[in-house]
This record gives structure tokens, C-alpha cells and sequence, in this order.
């Protein structure tokens, strides 16, 4: 299980290819990688900066992806999210889960990256031509944290 | 007791994290958020509307009725929005 939380960007290729080097009970990895959108809300965006809770990001982050290995029967879990200042089309966050048959690795990935939307404790500024604009919650993220719950 | 603040319920209230010494009636989450009210205009506006404030005490999401002791880290921020 490797969490990281980090400003520099991620190699995706490298990242599962370190994931998976020497595992050979892995059938399967799933992999979902965010990126920074041009637009928000009918508005152009220019640039988002990301603001955590050090210390706090990191446990949440532990403690979603060690429920997707007591929920599923996983090989390794890789989580790497961005904080600081990106721009329209940077990578910001890497969910990969890596399990002996498929459907465990795309229930958990899934799962991963709809939870640590509700959970993680990151904040999304956005700049716009009209200025800059913290980011809403969408009820539509709770709505897909609500479904996993057991 | 350590407060800290994120995001515009930081940029409202201007400091990061401030140290603060509740009255002894003070006992949980809600009754704190009421507290810091009276602070500062910038900490009325931003605590305003309690419906868009989540809390964490030493790193852990917790319940507004949750209970706050001299020692604890209390963090007060608006909803969460990574991924």
C-alpha cells in the first residue's frame, strides 16, 4: 500500500510498472487518473490550486485505502494526490488497485476514488476570468460515496 | 486548544490556525464554532452558516456534537473537494 502527496507530477507507466515488478499473483490493475479541466461551471479556467491538511491527508488517505483492502482482495493499492498550483490538463490525482481477477480491482478503484472525494481533505481554488473561486462539493460525490457504504 | 481553518473559512477569518482558550461551557464541536463567532467580524462571517462547515478533531472527521478538550487540534473547514 503506497500513499503519497506530493506537488511534483507522476510518471502513470512508471508508477504501475513499480506497482506490479515481482507480483506475479496479479491478474489485473485498474487505474484512474484525475486531471485538471479547461472549464468549470460555463467558466474558463486558467489555473487550480490545491490546499490540504498535512498530516490529515496522508491518515484519511491510509485509512480509505486499508478499508479497500479489508473490503476486497487486493495485491497492492497505489494513491498519489497533488497539492499546489496546476494547470488545464496536469494530472492531479493516481488511484491503482492491482488483484488476482478483475472484478476486485475495478470495484475497489472505484470505490477508492469516489471515497477519497468525500474524505480527503483537499480544497480546490480555481482561477477564472472573473477571479479566483474555491470549488463546491457536489451533492453528486456524496451521492457516490453513499453507494459503497455497507 | 489549536484551531486551524481551511480554505475561505481561512481566507475570511485571515490566520491559518490560531490558539484559543474556550470558556469552561464550551464542551463540543457546535458549541466552539458558536464561541469563535464572537471573535472577530471575519470569524462571524465565515462561521455564519454552520450547514457548510465540517470539523476534525486531531485529524479525524468528526460530528458536530463531538466533544473538544484543552489538548485537541481542531480543524474547521468547508466540504471536502479533491480528486
Amino acid at each position: 500500500m503506497t500513499i503519497r502527496v506530493q506537488c511534483e507530477d507522476f510518471d502513470v507507466g512508471a508508477e504501475l510498472e513499480a506497482l506490479t515488478r515481482g507480483r506475479t499473483s496479479i491478474g489485473g490493475v485498474t487505474s484512474f487518473v484525475g486531471y485538471v479541466r479547461d472549464m468549470a461551471g460555463g467558466a474558463p479556467v486558467s489555473a487550480m490550486t490545491l490546499e490540504h491538511y498535512p498530516g490529515m491527508t496522508e491518515r484519511q488517505l491510509e485509512a480509505i485505502a486499508g478499508e479497500a483492502r479489508r473490503r476486497w482482495p487486493l495485491d497492492a493499492v497505489l494513491v498519489i494526490h497533488r497539492y499546489g498550483r496546476l494547470e488545464p490538463g496536469d494530472r492531479i490525482v493516481l488511484v491503482a488497485t492491482a488483484s488476482a481477477h478483475r472484478e476486485a480491482a475495478f470495484e475497489s478503484c472505484h470505490f477508492l476514488i469516489d471515497w477519497l472525494k468525500t474524505r480527503a481533505p483537499f480544497w480546490k481554488l480555481e482561477a477564472t476570468p472573473e477571479g479566483e473561486r474555491w470549488v463546491e462539493a457536489k451533492a453528486s460525490d456524496d451521492a457516490a460515496a453513499q453507494r459503497w457504504r455497507e | 486548544m489549536k484551531v486551524l481553518y481551511f480554505a475561505w473559512l481561512r481566507s475570511k477569518i485571515g490566520v491559518a490556525s490560531e490558539d484559543v482558550t474556550p470558556p469552561p461551557e464550551v464542551t463540543d464541536v457546535g458549541g466552539l464554532v458558536e464561541w469563535l463567532k464572537g471573535r472577530s467580524p471575519g470569524h462571524a462571517e465565515a462561521l455564519a452558516n454552520a450547514a457548510v462547515v465540517k470539523a476534525a478533531i486531531n485529524r479525524e472527521h468528526v460530528p458536530f456534537d463531538h466533544p473538544v478538550g484543552p489538548g485537541d487540534e481542531v480543524a474547521l473547514f468547508p466540504p471536502v473537494t479533491g480528486g
